[in-house]
């Protein structure tokens, strides 16, 4: 009998931070680990520790997730550290809805929704591609990939604010009972 | 549908993750050009069958332009390079050739503005696709 | 054999549990088959042989085959929502209670009126349609064409919404291998082997394809190879799963079947798989050629291979005396299954001179009589066979003797699959000796990097023989043969069925090589051969072997019409998977979406968002709502969420030189601090967006755009600067979402922000067309002073997850002044009312600035912007450009949107010609009386002309007059 219980339990994150980083990463990568308190990640990677989050969107553009309490701080040291470079720093942390996947299977809800390959993720890489029609960035909060080593996996996904509704819409129906992938 | 590879990101994106945006490797004329010359740079476009160079945009990811080198009759891709570059890079050139033996570069990359192709065109052809307002 | 099901054999049955009988209906009659059943294997076990009507002459119909490529017998499926109809009864799993329907007969099976067109068919040839309606014009309108179309259609629509789930999924392999028999399966363990992720995709619930029908030790095989695989971790096996179509790229579209045998499950019923392969094997075998012989579509004529499935996976004999009439071995096959289930084989008719292999030989030692050189001369019976004359294959039909049957097993040899192969490119090559096309493995479908990436094997590359399979019978060749007998008379040709579900016969395909169609292409289109549901799966090599002959020509030389996806009809809801209801599309909802929402607002698309378009009252209407929320701001004070409204942040050493060559007017030099109103044209130079851009710092400006072009314009930016001036020094971004913007405007707009507290908004700390940063309610804002209602007007800027809060704290604060939301139409009416153009009504991707009187908005100084070329073409600077005016109605009617301005003449071809358009209309409640704009030809040079506008049985007259209808000085806003 198959598992009548979605395939991921889904949370909406909130209460967050975020920031827009746009520099020469290779000139201002010291100025910003200093500052964001994480090392700058490589490309389509992120950087993660004790509730903060780094991730590489560009090649000149990373965005800063940290506790909404960190915020103000963290954008004042951010704006000193590049105040001599070619650099926009800005608060971005109410432009987008988050939500995390957690339960029996989220990589196949997301399979569903995005064209790639949630498994093929390496455990620190960040995906940005859409989510059935709107824009998306994904990654893995626990969780090591591999194909078929998908027990214990928490994604995280994140898009747009006034898509919110839409997105918990496709990400619910996606995980609806008894849709799993697995072949039968 | 096809697959392109972001030269900026290397991520291997399918074209629902991605923006077309017409011819590459075009010279936009402003202001002081002639007719004959804002015409073709607005409207003249070669659309080759074979051998084609174009504007993509990973818009689902990075955000950055990057150039396809692609046949259009096969969509055999022989590779994507920066946005920022005056002519197909060599190594592309040499994975053209290397499929398409009878294939030659037809610019000129001393004469600075020419573009590929445009040899015989009554004026180089521009920039991008600049309406993209459509 | 049971009684209700009269046709079920004693014993085996290989895909059928007889412990679980299943009830069904079909035209209303309760029938009983059992679990493992197709529709139609359960209908056949009932004895129910006619099946459908046929589409032009309404020929009575049974099945013809066992699997997709049936053409015959379709029905509509379920009932109410769950209706489909054209579904193939060979294909569908029986399920407890279906309700299933014939198609195309009225009233009923037996007796179908419009059969008459049957006795007509005479009168209906190829291209019939073509010739008879042409003319005269009148008769196909009033006679013809509405005739046909209560004749036509093959089943008829669903009425209601599919009530079913449908879902789709991303998947990503190595190596795709497309069919579960024991070619596909013994490639998928070699490609497996080497290691990567291989997916088979099997059609049917069951493995093994042919094989288990049609070798002794087929089951066995099949089952050790299905064990190997489901050992191996990098395999998946996926049932019920029909690859659909092979696109760009190793794109591969396939349709896995979830919940159609359980509809009340709550599953998906159907699941579509968007799969990228490095490279796909197909592995599809091989499809089954009917003969054309004289009546070769009367029920009981069916595949060779189908009468032998039904037997062996069901245990159903079609009928009980078979005849088999072949041109090859492995029709004998069939003979033999018959035996072996008790039923008789009164003859086997070879076309072929004669036939000594194995298997003939097999037959003959268990008694068959086999006739060899001999075909079908004509069937007896109409409903049903009963029997039929055969004749030498090579003549004219001389009748030899009758033989009693009720079935016909016919084989004209085996088409490989080659759908997928060719969907993307590969090319076929003809096999004389075999008679079929397959693959051609020099010319294969190419991938991204050039090379091939799709293989063909077993029958689907034209080895029938499947010649990996141990204790396999060989076989004699296969004689092509195209018509029984070879020399058939003409009358005979009209009774030989090609396209069983389109009524083509021989003659028609004949017909229309001698009229001239000698491309494969034109001849199915004149005669529509192959374009039905079954898109000529059993019917296109016969049709242009037929061609052929006809053109006098190789069949490789006719080639064969081009193989377009899906494989097998999708449907609608697979395509659509989530997007469906609230899913549909992604609708984007402001901060303050919940409270409209509450107030009960009227929505307006603009793009993908949701502005309310007006907040009625009670029993308001929508024109008295908004005209309530304009007097209420141009009297008192209201507010607008303007959250939608683009906002880009650019910033960089080189911004404002930047900004300069985006917009026409001079950014450079906005003091920080300051508000400019700026126009976006395209290197055409048509006008794109508009709208104010501040100046926050030294190096940075924030870019208001129309809410439709946030994301068109951040594009437009980003492509400029990555791919004209990339040495430029400029960042921009998108934060259009960052914020809530709230318009608040009227006379009282001021007072009530004073209320709220935190920032000193008097004229001279804050002017017009400046904005400041301050803390109103507690919540961090941006004020700016601009206005597009013409009011005193103040737009607020806050954090998007506190607009909200500053929404309500802005009503509360307002309420004894009547503070009233407005909504996009309020807005539109008095920007009109002001003269203000919007994008996407004064424009329309042909208007540029200058068109609009917006010559202040565009700088003489600049050497250049983007569309500044272009706007100095002759075309553009012309005197005699359709330019923007105010029009005043003269009846005091509101002038009808969209009008045009008829003038003097016509044009070449026959119209009256034109000498403007409206292009926004309005009833003013300020003004109390009507305004519009336009684009009038040298409109500003014609003030106070009367223009006569058209629109069909009405014409309306309207006075030139000033755009701007409201407070011409502009003292309100500077208020
Ligand atoms: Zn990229």
């Amino acid at each position: 009998m198959a598992d009548m219980r979605p395939l991921a339990v889904i949370t909406e994150a909130t209460g967050l931070g975020m920031v827009l980083i746009r520099a020469d990463l290779a000139r201002a990568g010291d100025a910003i680990a200093e500052a964001a308190g994480l090392p700058v990640p490589d490309v389509t990677r992120f950087t993660a520790d004790a509730g903060r989050w780094l991730g590489w969107m560009a090649p000149d553009e990373l965005l800063l997730v940290l506790p909404g309490a960190d915020l103000t701080a963290t954008l004042a040291a951010l704006t000193d550290a590049l105040a001599t470079e070619h650099a926009l720093v800005q608060d971005v942390s109410d432009m987008r809805c988050v939500f995390d996947l957690a339960g029996r299977k989220p990589a196949q809800v997301l399979a569903k929704l995005c064209p790639v390959d949630p498994n093929a993720l390496p455990a620190d890489g960040l995906r940005r591609t859409r989510a059935a029609q709107v824009a998306c960035a994904l990654w893995r909060r626990e969780g090591s990939g591999g194909h078929g080593n998908a027990a214990g996996e928490v994604w995280r996904i994140v898009a747009f604010r006034s898509v919110r509704d839409y997105l918990a819409g496709i990400l619910a129906t996606a995980a609806a009972p008894g849709t799993d992938l697995d072949p039968r | 549908m096809l697959t392109l590879t972001c030269p900026y990101c290397h991520v291997a994106a399918e074209e629902t993750e991605l923006a077309p945006g017409g011819e590459a490797h075009l010279t936009r004329h402003g202001p002081g050009s002639t007719d004959e010359a804002f015409e073709a740079y607005l409207f003249g476009r070669r659309n080759p069958k074979g051998v084609h160079f174009e504007r993509w945009r990973h818009l689902y990811g990075c955000g950055r332009w990057f150039l396809a080198a692609r046949d259009t009759m096969t969509l055999q891709v022989f590779g994507t390079y920066p946005a920022q570059s005056k002519y197909p890079p060599r190594h592309i050139v040499d994975a053209i050739r290397a499929a398409r033996p009878g294939w030659a570069p037809d610019w000129d990359e001393t004469s600075g503005d020419s573009a590929p192709g445009v040899g015989n065109d009554p004026a180089p052809n521009p920039t991008p696709t600049r309406d993209s307002f459509v | 054999m049971t009684g209700k099901q009269p046709f079920r054999l004693p014993t085996g049955g290989r895909l059928i549990d007889r412990s679980k009988p299943i009830g069904f209906r079909f035209d209303g009659r309760q029938m009983q088959g059992l679990a493992g059943d197709t529709l139609a294997s359960a209908l056949l076990a009932g004895g129910q042989m006619l099946m459908g009507r046929s589409f032009k002459y309404h020929r009575p119909r049974g099945p013809l085959a066992s699997g997709v490529e049936e053409p015959n017998a379709l029905v509509g499926l379920g009932q109410g929502g769950r209706f489909e109809p054209n579904q193939r009864a060979t294909t569908t799993p029986l399920i407890q209670g279906v309700v299933a329907t014939s198609q195309n007969a009225w009233p009923g099976l037996t007796r179908d009126v419009g059969a008459i067109n049957d006795a007509l068919w005479r009168f209906l040839p190829a291209g019939f349609y073509y010739k008879t309606f042409i003319h005269p014009r009148a008769a196909w309108m009033r006679l013809f064409e509405p005739v046909i179309r209560r004749a036509a259609g093959l089943g008829r629509a669903p009425e209601l919404p599919d009530p079913d789930r449908y879902e789709q999924a991303y998947g990503f392999a190595d190596v795709v291998v497309v069919g579960g028999g024991i070619a596909g399966l013994n490639a998928a363990r070699a490609a497996a082997q080497a290691g990567g992720r291989v997916i088979v995709l099997e059609q049917t619930g069951h493995w093994g394809g042919r094989t288990p029908v049609d070798h002794p030790d087929g089951q066995a095989a099949i089952d050790r190879v299905v064990q190997a695989l489901r050992t191996m971790s990098n395999v998946t096996l996926r049932r019920n799963t029909m690859a659909t179509g092979l696109y760009d790229h190793g794109y591969l579209l396939a349709r896995e079947a979830l919940a159609d045998h359980d509809p009340n499950a709550g599953l998906p019923r159907q699941r579509l798989w968007r799969i990228r392969a490095g490279r796909i094997i197909t592995a599809t075998g091989a499809l089954e050629r009917p003969l054309a012989f004289a009546g070769n579509d009367v029920p009981g004529v069916m595949l060779a291979g189908a009468v032998r499935d039904y037997l062996v996976d069901h245990a159903v004999a079609p009928g009980r005396r078979i005849a088999v009439v072949t041109n090859n071995d492995d029709a004998y096959r069939t003979a033999l299954a018959a035996l072996d289930a008790g039923l008789e084989v009164p003859a086997i008719l070879d076309a072929r001179p004669a036939a000594d292999g194995t298997l003939p030989q097999a037959a003959r030692a268990r008694g068959i009589r086999v006739e060899t050189g001999t075909g079908i001369a004509r069937v007896l019976g109409r409903m049903r066979v009963n029997g039929l004359q055969f004749c030498a294959q090579q003549g004219e039909g001389q009748p030899l003797g009758v033989i009693d049957c009720d079935v016909i097993a016919m084989s004209g040899g085996w088409s490989p699959v080659v759908h997928l192969w060719s969907h993307c490119g590969g090319k076929l090559r003809w096999d004389p000796a075999t008679a079929l096309f397959a693959p051609d493995p020099d010319r294969p479908p190419t991938g991204a990097d050039g090379e091939g990436n799709v293989t063909a094997v077993g029958a689907a590359a034209g080895d029938l023989r499947v010649a990996d399979l141990t204790g396999a019978v060989a076989e004699d060749s296969i004689l092509p043969v195209w018509i029984v007998p070879a020399n058939a008379t003409r009358k005979a040709r009209f009774k030989m069925w090609l396209d069983y579900q389109n009524d083509v016969k021989v003659s028609d395909v004949e017909l229309a090589g001698r009229e001239g169609y000698r491309s494969v292409e034109h001849a199915k289109r004149y005669t529509t051969l192959g374009m039905a549901t079954d898109q000529g799966k059993v019917s296109n090599i016969n049709g242009l072997a037929v061609l052929s002959d006809t053109l006098d020509q190789p069949i490789a030389a006719t080639g064969t019409t081009t193989f377009r996806p899906p494989y097998a009809p999708l449907t609608l809801g697979t395509i659509a998977a989530e997007a469906r209801g609230p899913l549909f599309q992604p609708l984007r909802r402001t901060p303050m979406h919940r409270w409209h929402e509450a107030q009960g607002a009227q929505w307006e698309p603009v793009g993908l968002w949701r502005r309310p378009y007006c907040y009625p009252r009670g029993a308001e209407n929508r024109g008295d709502a908004v005209n309530r929320e304009i007097l209420a701001v141009r009297g008192g004070v209201g507010t607008l969420d303007a959250s939608t409204l683009g906002k880009i942040l650019v910033k960089g050493p080189d911004a404002g030189r930047f900004l300069d060559m985006i917009y026409t007017n001079m950014m450079s030099t906005l003091p920080v601090g300051k508000c400019r109103y700026g126009l976006i044209c395209s290197e055409n130079g048509f006008l794109v967006d508009d709208g104010v851009v501040a100046r926050l710092s030294d190096d940075s400006w924030l870019c208001h755009t129309t809410t439709g072009g946030a994301e068109r314009i951040h594009a437009h930016m980003e492509d400029w600067l990555q791919c004209e001036w990339w040495d430029w020094q400029v960042h921009t971004a998108n934060i259009t979402e960052q914020y809530a913007q709230i318009a608040i405007a009227g006379p009282r707009a001021r007072a009530v922000l004073d209320r709220l507290g935190g920032m000193d908004l008097t004229a001279g700390t804050l002017p017009f067309m400046g904005w400041a940063d301050g803390l109103l309610a507690g919540i961090p804002v941006r004020v700016y002073r601009i206005s597009f209602s013409g009011e005193l007007s103040f737009e607020l800027a806050c954090p998007a997850g506190q607009g909200l809060a500053l929404w309500e704290a802005i009503h509360q604060a307002g309420a004894d002044f009547g503070i009233t939301p407005y909504g996009t139409e309020a807005m539109h009416v008095m920007r009109a009312e002001k003269g203000f153009i919007m994008i996407g009504d004064e424009t329309d991707g042909t208007v540029i600035p200058q068109d609009l009187g917006l010559n202040w908005a565009i700088s003489r100084k600049k050497p250049d912007y983007i569309g500044k070329r272009a706007q100095e073409r002759s075309f553009m600077t012309s005197p005699d450009r359709w330019k923007l005016v105010g029009l005043d109605s003269i009846d005091g009617r509101v002038l009808p949107d969209g009008a045009y301005a008829v003038a003097d003449g016509t044009n070449a071809t026959g119209q009256r010609n034109t000498q403007g358009r409206i292009t926004s209309t309005y009833h003013s409640p300020t003004l109390g009386r009507p305004i519009a704009m336009g684009l009038v030809h040298r409109g500003p040079d014609r003030m106070g002309e009367v223009l006569e506008f058209a629109v069909p049985g009405d014409s309306f007259t309207a006075r030139i007059v000033d755009p701007v209808f409201y407070d011409r000085e502009g003292t309100r806003a500077n208020g």
